[in-house]
């Protein structure tokens, strides 16, 4: 059992997920277009490339690093059976994130947020709840354009974050960023395709290795 | 040296009504059922009947006979029904054993009213999607008629019943906004089903009231009877065909038992309203009530008898009027502390 948990920790690409985007994927999928200049936050300024006609452009090599860490740490947490929830607060997508996290079997939440959701749980859901142990953002900010409530309430609980955090976002509180856009549908759709496929790697990874046990 | 550490015990109070509505655990309903299927025998038993084909409405009868109750709401008098009926459903644990929650928005707060947002949402984009299909191959979109006039929307209070969650008028107006946009689309039958799960049939209020055929007396003239009621006055009247006008009521001529010109009038309205004035006789019977009422009660009761010498359209024309309508007013009882039904004693400033 103990060797079930530790094995993975040893390989630094257990799930082999190097293999799933490439460079090439990201600049089709037009994840290095920001916003404009005016727009920019100065957190986000170490992982601007550069400005082109007023519009910022997101290094790509950089958020190649950030996404390997971002999908390893997904794929680790769901191989230990962890509680995953999508967070987007843009209305274009709140289907397509819904439905992301049905096939997972994971949990999604695209509606207005609560207060005291996480803070406030056993009174909002009864005693007994388990918290999620993962928050995904696909969108770090809300409606009017601030920093999402989630973000920072999850930094209280000691939950780990990992979120898609384009130019005009505080990438602070959140422990995975990833800088790209989130405002193109594709960017969207191809970010969703990623957590899908090592969500659901991680978990056949921890049927077959139970299943091997078992068979020993 | 020992010092003596002075502790108080401080009692929390508990919160009686912190934690919500009694909740019914599961092994208690079943309890229930049991004792009720049990407690079905025995009445069945006592009242003499055969246990295995006692129905419900045997059980009410019962219950009635045995505990005869005066109280006017039919909720206070003593009732016998299945635990289900009694006991509001109620949510159950949401998560296994392992804490994982089963609904996969479980983390909303509004799981079933979320998800079926989601559903209806996803209905949308496919009704779209079939739409640009039917585009893309050149087929004129289907225009079909749904019936709009026969059915309504889920109130509020029974969407909550259906969910089991508590909504805000926020949320209920936008999921009916949702549900007509898609209505609203040239979708057809392939959300049709969906659709009627939040719609209810209206009955259009003329369906529910029979009106009788003619009947014909000896001579072969053709009549009907209709009864009506007006504060304490009770009226009965059978209009004739092929009559002159004559009205007799309680034996008597209506212009020796009406002699003030107004009551006359309330017994010609029916009649003037359908341009039938000199074509029909009438004998009516009335009792109770003073003058006006019972001239009221039997104007009633004269429409109501003419609904059957009438087309439908005419008899919708009536309830329009306001002639079939049984007027409510009665007179308001007197209360105590007060001089009558409103007044009050008069108000002395010292």
């Amino acid at each position: 059992d103990d060797k079930l948990l530790s094995e993975p920790l040893s390989h630094p690409d257990y799930f082999n997920l190097k293999e799933l985007f490439s460079l090439k994927d990201l600049f089709d999928a037009r994840v290095h277009l920001g916003h404009k200049k005016g727009c920019r936050h100065r957190f986000m300024e170490p992982y601007i490339f550069g400005c082109r006609l007023d519009q910022d452009i997101i290094d790509l090599d950089q958020t190649m690093q950030h996404l390997q860490l971002a999908l390893n740490f997904t794929a680790h947490i769901a191989y230990r059976k962890g509680i995953i929830l999508f967070i987007s607060r843009k209305r274009q997508f709140c289907h397509l994130v819904e439905s992301t996290a049905r096939a997972c079997g994971e949990y999604a939440h695209t509606r207005y947020w609560q207060g005291g959701l996480l803070t406030n749980a056993h009174i909002q859901f009864g005693s007994g709840v388990r918290l999620p142990d993962l928050l995904i953002f696909l969108s770090s900010l809300n409606n009017v354009f601030e920093p999402h409530v989630a973000i920072r309430d999850a930094a209280k609980m000691n939950i780990p974050t990992v979120g898609v955090v384009d130019t005009n976002c505080n990438p602070c509180l959140i422990t995975y960023p990833i800088p790209g856009n989130d405002d193109s549908p594709t960017a969207m759709e191809l970010y969703c395709k990623l957590f899908r496929m090592t969500i659901i790697r991680a978990k056949d990874k921890r049927r077959q290795t139970e299943v091997f046990n078992e068979l020993r | 040296t020992l010092r003596l550490i002075y502790t108080t015990v401080t009692v929390q109070r508990k919160n009686v009504g912190a934690s919500g509505p009694e909740k019914y655990t599961e092994t208690f309903i079943k309890k229930q059922i049991e004792e009720f299927n049990l407690g079905k025998r025995h009445l069945a038993n006592m009242m003499g009947e055969d246990p295995e084909t006692f129905t419900q409405e045997d059980i009410d009868k019962a219950i009635a006979y045995l505990f005869p109750s005066g109280l006017f709401d039919k909720r206070a008098r003593p009732m016998m029904k299945h635990p289900t009926e009694i006991f509001p459903e109620q949510r159950k644990i949401q998560w296994g054993e392992d804490g994982r929650p089963f609904h996969f928005l479980f983390y909303t707060g509004k799981q079933a009213y979320y998800s079926v947002m989601h559903e209806t949402y996803e209905k949308l984009l496919n009704v779209q999607k079939y739409q640009d299909q039917l585009t893309a191959q050149d087929l004129p979109p289907q225009k079909e008629k749904r019936n709009l006039a026969g059915s309504r929307w889920l109130t509020k209070i029974e969407l909550e019943e259906m969910l089991l969650e508590k909504l805000s008028d926020d949320d209920y107006s936008r999921f009916v906004q949702l549900l007509q946009k898609l209505m609203t689309l040239p979708c057809g039958d392939i959300e049709e089903k969906y659709i009627q799960k939040f719609t209810k049939e209206v009955p259009v209020q003329l369906q529910k009231v029979v009106i009788e055929p003619l009947k014909y007396d000896e001579r072969g003239v053709a009549f009907s009877t209709g009864e009506g009621i007006r504060k304490t006055a009770r009226a009965t009247a059978t209009v004739y065909d092929n009559g002159t006008g004559k009205v007799t009521v309680n034996g008597i001529d209506i212009l020796h038992y009406f002699p003030v010109l107004q009551d006359r009038e309330q017994l010609l309205f029916p009649f003037q309203f359908l341009d039938r004035v000199g074509k029909h006789d009438m004998v009516c019977t009335v009792s109770g009530g003073g003058r006006s009422a019972q001239a009221g009660a039997i104007r009633l009761a004269s429409a109501k008898a003419l609904r059957s010498f009438v087309t439908e359209k005419e008899v919708e024309f009536m309830r329009q009027a306001g002639l079939l309508t049984l007027d409510p007013r009665v007179k308001e009882r007197k209360k105590p502390g007060q001089e009558g039904a409103r007044r009050k004693f008069t108000w002395k400033k010292r």
